[in-house]
C-alpha cells in the first residue's frame, strides 16, 4: 500500500465481496435446490432458503440414483470418478517421472527423438482426435472398463516437462557424490531424486486429480453401462429435455456431490494448487 | 541445458521411457494418423465400404455453410470468453492486490470454481437460466425480458459464455495476482511521489507491466474456449438452437458420434489439430521471449 486512501480500500472490499457473491450464487442456489422436494423447486420462483430435505435427497442420490432416468446410485459413480482420478494422477506422475529421469540422467540414442515425441502430444488434446481414439480403444476391447477410462489419458507432456525442468535444477554434485559412493542409477532415483521431487509431485497431484475427476468427453464416449458412469456423466444423463421432467432436487444433490471432492482438494491443498497451476504452464 | 554427470546403461533408459512412449504411440500417434487417413476417405452409410476421395472431404467442409458458420461462432465465443474472463479477473485481482485484511479469505473464495467440471458448471447455470423454472429467468421476466434460450440463439450463446467464463475466472485471477505481486513496489512508489493517483498509476505503470501476463492468458483462454468448453456446451445447449452454439469441437463430436460421418468428422479433426499446433507455436514463441527478459 503506497498511500492511505480509505475510500479506495472500502471500494476494493466492496468489489471483491460483490465478485464473490456473484461467483458463489450458482453454488448457493444449487445447494438450496438440493434441500427441497421437487414440487417446491418447480414452484416459480423457487425458495431461496434451504429446505428440510437435505438428508433424504442426498441419501436417495447416493444409494439409488434418480427414479426414472439413471437408476445407478451416485455413490457408485463417485467411486468410479475416484478410481479414474487417482489412477490417472498416479499413472501420469509415475510414468512421467521415470521418463524424464531417463531423459535427463542418461545419454542414449534416440533420446531427443523420444523427448520430441512426448512434447508433440501437448498439441493433440483428446477433443481433436475423438473418433479414431475411440476406435482404437474399442478395438482393444476396453469399452466400459477402468483401463479404457484411464489408460488413454495417462500420457502427459506437462508432467514430463515439469519433472525435466526440475531435474535440471538439481545440483550436479548430488549425482557425482552418488556415483563416487557406488550408487547405481535406480538407487540414486529412489534415495535422492524422488525425495527431492516431493513438492513437484504434490503440486502435480492437485492439478491432475482435478483433471481426472472432471473428465467429461472421454467417459461420455467410453461408458455405456450405467454402473461405469462417472459422477459428472451421471449428472448429464439425469437431465431430460423439458424442465419439469428432470428431478432437479436429485440432480442438484448429485452436482454438489460431484464438485465437492475436487473443490476440497483445491481448498485444502491450496498452496500446492497455486504452485502446480503456475508451474505446469511454464 | 544438459547434465554433465550421467549414468550409463545399455537398456535401463529405454525401459524407463517405454511406458510413456507406448501410451503415447497407441493413444496419440496411432489415432492421429488414423484421423489423417480417414479424412481422405468416404464411408457409405453402413460403414461397410470406404472409398478414397482425396481432399473431397475438406472441399466439402469449406463449401458447407454450417461449417463456416461454426467457425464464426467459435471465434465469437472464444473472444467473448477470453475477453470477459480477463477483464473481470483483472478487476478482481487489482482489488485483491490493494487489500491486506482478508486477502487469503478472498483468494480462497474466488478460486474454487476452478475445481468444478465444465459439464457441472454448465448444469449449475442451466438451472439458473432454465426457461420455465430458473430463478434468473424469473427475475428477467419480471423486468420484462423474454428469456428463453431454447428458442433464441443469442440468449443460448450468452448462457454458454457466462458458464464458460465463470469457470475460468479463478484461473485468470491467480495469474494476475502473481503478475501484480511481481511488479516492483519502488516503481509504484516513485509514481506516487510524482503525484500520480491510483488510477493513473494503474493505467501507465501496472497495466503495461502486466501485458505479458495478459497476453499469455489470452492464448490460454482461447485454447480453453476452443476445446475445454465441450462439457459446458454438451450439458446445456448441445449446440442448439439451430446450431447457434455449435462450436468446432462440438461439431466434430456431433458429426462423428451422432451423425456417424467418419470422413467429415476426421477432416474437421485434422483442421482442429492444425489450429492447436498454431496456437501452441504462438504460445511457445511468447514464452521464449519471456525467458530472455
Amino acid at each position: 500500500m503506497v498511500e492511505n486512501r480509505p475510500w479506495l480500500t472500502v471500494m476494493s472490499h466492496a468489489v471483491l465481496i460483490t465478485g464473490i457473491l456473484v461467483i458463489s450464487f450458482p453454488l448457493y442456489v444449487t445447494f438450496v435446490a438440493s434441500t427441497h422436494t421437487l414440487d417446491d423447486i418447480l414452484k416459480v420462483p423457487m425458495p431461496l432458503l434451504p429446505g428440510h430435505r437435505l438428508w433424504e435427497n442426498y441419501w436417495q442420490a447416493l444409494t439409488a440414483g434418480t427414479s426414472k432416468d439413471v437408476t445407478a446410485p451416485v455413490g457408485r459413480m463417485m467411486f468410479n470418478s475416484l478410481v479414474m482420478a487417482l489412477v490417472i494422477t498416479f499413472g501420469k506422475i509415475a510414468i512421467s517421472i521415470i521418463a524424464s529421469f531417463a531423459i535427463v540422467y542418461f545419454r542414449f540414442p534416440l533420446r531427443n527423438f523420444f523427448f520430441w515425441m512426448i512434447f508433440v502430444t501437448l498439441m493433440l488434446p483428446v477433443e481433436v482426435r475423438i473418433i479414431p481414439t475411440f476406435k482404437v480403444v474399442s478395438d482393444l476391447g476396453m469399452i466400459n472398463s477402468y483401463v479404457g477410462l484411464t489408460l488413454p489419458l495417462i500420457a502427459s507432456a506437462t508432467a514430463t516437462f515439469l519433472f525435466r525442468q526440475f531435474f535440471l535444477t538439481v545440483p550436479e554434485e548430488l549425482a557425482e557424490a552418488a556415483r563416487i559412493d557406488g550408487a547405481g542409477p535406480m538407487r540414486f532415483f529412489w534415495d535422492v531424486v524422488l525425495p527431492l521431487s516431493k513438492t513437484s509431485i504434490a503440486a502435480l497431484f492437485v492439478i491432475q486429480f482435478i483433471y481426472g475427476w472432471n473428465q467429461y468427453l472421454w467417459p461420455l464416449l467410453i461408458t455405456t453401462d450405467e454402473s461405469m458412469y462417472t459422477a459428472v456423466i451421471g449428472i448429464k444423463r439425469m437431465i431430460v429435455t423439458g424442465d419439469a421432467l428432470t428431478e432437479w432436487n436429485l440432480v442438484m444433490a448429485t452436482a454438489v456431490l460431484a464438485l465437492l471432492p475436487p473443490a476440497l482438494v483445491v481448498l485444502l491443498m491450496q498452496r500446492w494448487f497455486v504452485k502446480g497451476l503456475v508451474e505446469t504452464e511454464k | 541445458m544438459e547434465k554433465r554427470v550421467v549414468f550409463r546403461s545399455a537398456w535401463l533408459p529405454y525401459a524407463l521411457v517405454a511406458p510413456q512412449i507406448a501410451v503415447t504411440i497407441v493413444f496419440f500417434f496411432w489415432p492421429a494418423v488414423q484421423a489423417g487417413w480417414y479424412s481422405f476417405q468416404l464411408q457409405d452409410a453402413f460403414g461397410e465400404r470406404t472409398q478414397f476421395v482425396g481432399l473431397a472431404n475438406f472441399a466439402a467442409l469449406f463449401r458447407d455453410s454450417n461449417y463456416l458458420h461454426s467457425f464464426q461462432i467459435t471465434a465469437f465465443f472464444s473472444m467473448m470468453v477470453a475477453g470477459s474472463g480477463i477483464a473481470i479477473s483483472l478487476l478482481l485481482a487489482a482489488m485483491a492486490d490493494r487489500v491486506i485484511r482478508g486477502a487469503l479469505a478472498y483468494r480462497t473464495l474466488l478460486i474454487w470454481p476452478y475445481a468444478v467440471a465444465s459439464a457441472v458448471a454448465g448444469v449449475l447455470w442451466l438451472f439458473l437460466f432454465a426457461p420455465s423454472i430458473g430463478i434468473i429467468t424469473f427475475a428477467l421476466r419480471s423486468i420484462g425480458i423474454n428469456w428463453d434460450w431454447v428458442l433464441q440463439g443469442n440468449q443460448a450463446m450468452l448462457l454458454v459464455v457466462i458458464a464458460a467464463t465463470w469457470k475460468q475466472i479463478s484461473y485468470n485471477f491467480l495469474f494476475f495476482v502473481a503478475g501484480l505481486q511481481s511488479i516492483p513496489k519502488s516503481l509504484i512508489e516513485a509514481a506516487a511521489i510524482d503525484g500520480a493517483g491510483p488510477g493513473r498509476r494503474f493505467w501507465t505503470i501496472v497495466l503495461p507491466l502486466l501485458s505479458p501476463t495478459a497476453f499469455f492468458l489470452l492464448v490460454v483462454n482461447i485454447v480453453y474456449a476452443f476445446f475445454d468448453t465441450f462439457g459446458v456446451i454438451d450439458a446445456t445447449t448441445q449446440g442448439g438452437p439451430a446450431g447457434a452454439t455449435q462450436i468446432l469441437v462440438y461439431k466434430v463430436y456431433y458429426d462423428g458420434v451422432k451423425a456417424a460421418d467418419l470422413g467429415g468428422s476426421s477432416a474437421q479433426s485434422v483442421i482442429l489439430m492444425v489450429i492447436v499446433i498454431a496456437l501452441t507455436v504462438v504460445q511457445f514463441r511468447y514464452i521464449e521471449r519471456k525467458v530472455q527478459y
